[in-house]
């Protein structure tokens, strides 16, 4: 390769013969979208953007990108959304294989680790999405499990993934994770609180990311349910 | 280097100095970055009266929205401004360059210039370069023949239209244009004409956004609206995010005081420039 | 890669009441590995204008030099201290100049103008596009973590110690999850009647 690049008469690159070029078919779209989630005591929180979108333009303003997978179990993936589809279709298959052989629901941790094998069992052609499960784990604590496209799953209690993850993810560790604040009182996180930094964050990425936008939905898991709300964001 | 007595005369034009260690530097495998872009929907068009150019006001950076307020509607002469999109550098410098070109061609012709002069040395200038300057204009202006809407590509052609689009929103826009432009509109109609097809572009372009900005030209008079309309406001905060004094530890702090010593002012009288000859 | 991330940095300015900030990491390395901690991104170029110029550290060591001396030029010619404005545009013009071969670094410019004492701050891309807005830039390596926080956390009309506060925070945090910035922190507080420079505390991994 440097033999031939080295070979480029200098001056004239426009007019240089070039080495011959290979194209592929790229098997991977990008459609954004970003996933924040949180831990309380006895709840858990997961919020998506509902913008699904490719390059500059927009497929759909009102793409809901959290799944529930059981009672106490919801699945938030960003990325290329037909891998997103398929992967949550075969996921709940799985689910309802377990309960008919198992009559009994899967839990959190349970989902947590099939979505992990499921994930590496694809090692050499990836399903191309950024997943982030929230729950209640056995004892009924809210917990949380982020994942990289081949399967590494971290267990946290704040997260943030898809596009804006990088703006996202600051915020969290010093608004919930009171990282880097001195004479702090750390106060375990409430819904309320929950609940408004959720929003903060995702008005402050749809400022900056042009991936994230239209939109927001918020499932709180608690261990009566799952309850919904949603929120608008900058349309631009 | 220079000195007192033998100063550095800069040569014109573009540098190119640091090409070699750069293109070096790529053979090693570090990427030359990405400019600001401005991701653009840019318009233009003719009414009754003259023409008015419309932009939204974002620039983006990759997927990054590095500028919120940038203004893409720029001074060319008083009876003409040139919408930019492409590279936000490239527009900005090339738009500067040409209109302090019309200024001394206006001050040598003492007419008002015309608005294919302009295109004519934007064109010159683009072409020259090859599409290496990567700005794709829309010149608007109204001179002693009546308004005129230019559409300039980075290499250098040209287009002469009543109603124009340009950036990555253009197809959004032109669709509104296509269906709802005629020829001798109203101010008002044309105002909500191009605030409609720049709107069409904030929504549906991912690379357009922000707020509308506006330039209406007629024969001696001129408004520049800048934002013309907010689209979208950012959401209010549920929180506050003030942290309270102490919240960061502070290693070493030192303060230095600004002492102005002395202080003169020297009165200069202004005087006209000479313009009679 | 992309070589603007071979050294490493991030820099913030924010615009407070009648005060600005500029802050800065202090991590000068090559690539993954670290050189020093206490790197200087942030130069003084008058007693009300300060420059930051993250980026490749090469260029903006060579940058600033170029700068000072035109800086002098003006200084010298005019008899007057330069308004930030025109030394943004100063700064564009060296750097458009070499639209070509661009010098990696993206500037960010913060200072009280000499006379009115109004606060300024602006930034620009590697081939000197101007960028002028009323709140807060960012420049460096982790930008989209910097923007994350400052849009969260930016109030306008902040008094210096409050803003100190904000602007410190913003920049601790995007740090902590940069690999490639960080490692100690410079902030300075620019006001009508004195500077103040403050280092503060980081995670030093």
């Amino acid at each position: 390769m440097s033999l031939i690049q080295d070979y480029i008469p200098r001056n004239l690159p426009d007019y240089a013969t070039q080495a011959p070029k290979q194209f592929q078919f790229n098997p991977y779209a990008d459609n954004g979208g970003s996933v924040v989630a949180l831990a309380g005591d006895d709840f858990s929180l997961i919020a998506a953007d509902t913008r699904l979108s490719t390059g500059y333009s927009i497929y759909s303003r009102k793409q809901e990108k959290l799944f529930k997978l059981s009672d106490t179990t919801v699945l938030g993936c960003s990325g290329c959304w037909c891998d997103i589809l398929t992967l949550t279709r075969v996921i709940s298959a799985r689910m309802q294989i377990y309960q008919h052989e198992h009559h009994k629901t899967m839990t959190t941790s349970a989902t947590a680790q099939m979505l992990s094998t499921m994930l590496y069992y694809k090692r050499f052609f990836p399903y191309y999405v950024s997943n982030i499960l929230a729950g209640l784990d056995n004892d009924g604590k809210g917990c949380i499990y982020r994942y990289d496209p081949v399967g590494h799953c971290e267990k946290n209690t704040y997260v943030a993934g898809g596009s804006a993850g990088a703006l996202l993810q600051p915020l969290l560790d010093n608004q919930v994770g009171y990282l880097n604040q001195e004479n702090v009182e750390k106060i375990p996180l409430t819904k309320d609180k929950a609940l408004s930094v959720v929003k903060d964050v995702f008005i402050s990425a749809a400022e900056r990311d042009i991936y994230t936008g239209d939109g927001i939905t918020i499932k709180i898991i608690t261990k009566d349910g799952i309850t919904e709300e949603k929120f608008d964001l900058r349309r631009d | 280097m220079s000195s007192v007595l033998a100063p550095e005369i800069p040569t014109p034009g573009f540098s190119f100095d640091l090409c070699e260690r750069n293109a070096m530097l790529e053979r090693k495998g570090f990427s030359a970055p990405k400019a600001q872009k401005t991701g653009t929907t840019i318009v233009g068009i003719i009414y009754k009266d003259g023409v008015i150019l419309g932009a939204d006001t974002r620039a983006t950076e990759g997927n990054i929205v590095a500028d919120k307020k940038s203004e893409k509607i720029h001074y060319l002469a008083k009876n003409m401004y040139c919408c930019g999109a492409g590279t936000a550098a490239d527009t900005c410098m090339t738009n500067s360059m040409i209109s302090s070109q019309l200024e001394l061609h206006r001050l040598n012709t003492n007419r008002i210039v015309p608005v294919v002069t302009a295109c004519t040395m934007l064109k010159q200038l683009l072409f020259r370069h090859q599409g290496h300057i990567s700005a794709a204009l829309i010149v608007g202006g109204v001179d002693n023949l009546g308004p005129h809407i230019y559409v300039i590509y980075p290499h250098g052609s040209t287009d002469h239209l009543p109603y124009a689009t340009m950036g990555s929103g253009s197809l959004a826009a032109m669709s509104v244009f296509e269906s709802r432009w005629k020829p001798d509109m109203s101010e008002e109609e044309g105002k909500a004409l191009v605030s409609d097809a720049i709107r069409a572009g904030i929504f549906n372009d991912l690379g357009s956004g922000n707020s509308v900005d506006l330039c209406i030209i007629r024969k001696g008079s001129l408004d520049y609206l800048c934002p013309y309309e907010l689209s979208c406001v950012k959401g209010e905060k549920q929180g506050s995010y003030r942290y309270k004094k102490g919240t960061t530890a502070v290693l070493t702090k030192t303060v230095r005081p600004i002492i102005v010593e002395e202080e003169c002012v020297r009165r200069v009288e202004t005087e006209c420039m000479d313009t009679s000859s | 890669m992309s070589i603007l991330a071979y050294n490493g940095g991030a820099i913030i300015a924010m615009k407070g009441k009648n005060c600005v900030a500029i802050a800065a990491d202090r991590r000068f390395g090559i690539k993954a590995q670290t050189i020093s901690c206490d790197f200087q991104k942030i130069y003084e170029m008058g007693p009300y204008l300060y420059l930051g110029l993250p980026g490749l550290a090469t260029d903006s060591q060579t940058v600033m030099e170029r700068l000072r001396f035109r800086l002098n030029l003006y200084e010298l010619k005019e008899n007057r201290k330069i308004h930030p404005k025109t030394f943004g545009s100063m700064i564009s013009n060296l750097l458009y100049e070499k639209r070509f071969g661009p010098y990696f670094v993206e500037p960010v410019v913060a200072g009280l103008d000499p006379e009115t004492f109004e606060p300024f701050i602006c930034n620009m891309d590697l081939i000197g596009c101007l960028n002028l807005p009323e709140d807060f830039v960012v420049g460096g390596t982790c930008s989209e973590q910097l923007y994350g926080m400052c849009e969260a956390v930016y109030e306008s009309n902040l008094q210096a110690d409050d803003l100190f506060e904000t602007i410190s925070q913003a920049m601790v945090n995007a740090c902590d999850r940069d690999a490639i910035s960080g490692w100690g922190a410079i902030v300075y507080m620019i006001e009508k009647d004195k500077v103040t420079s403050r280092t503060i505390k980081t995670r030093m991994d």
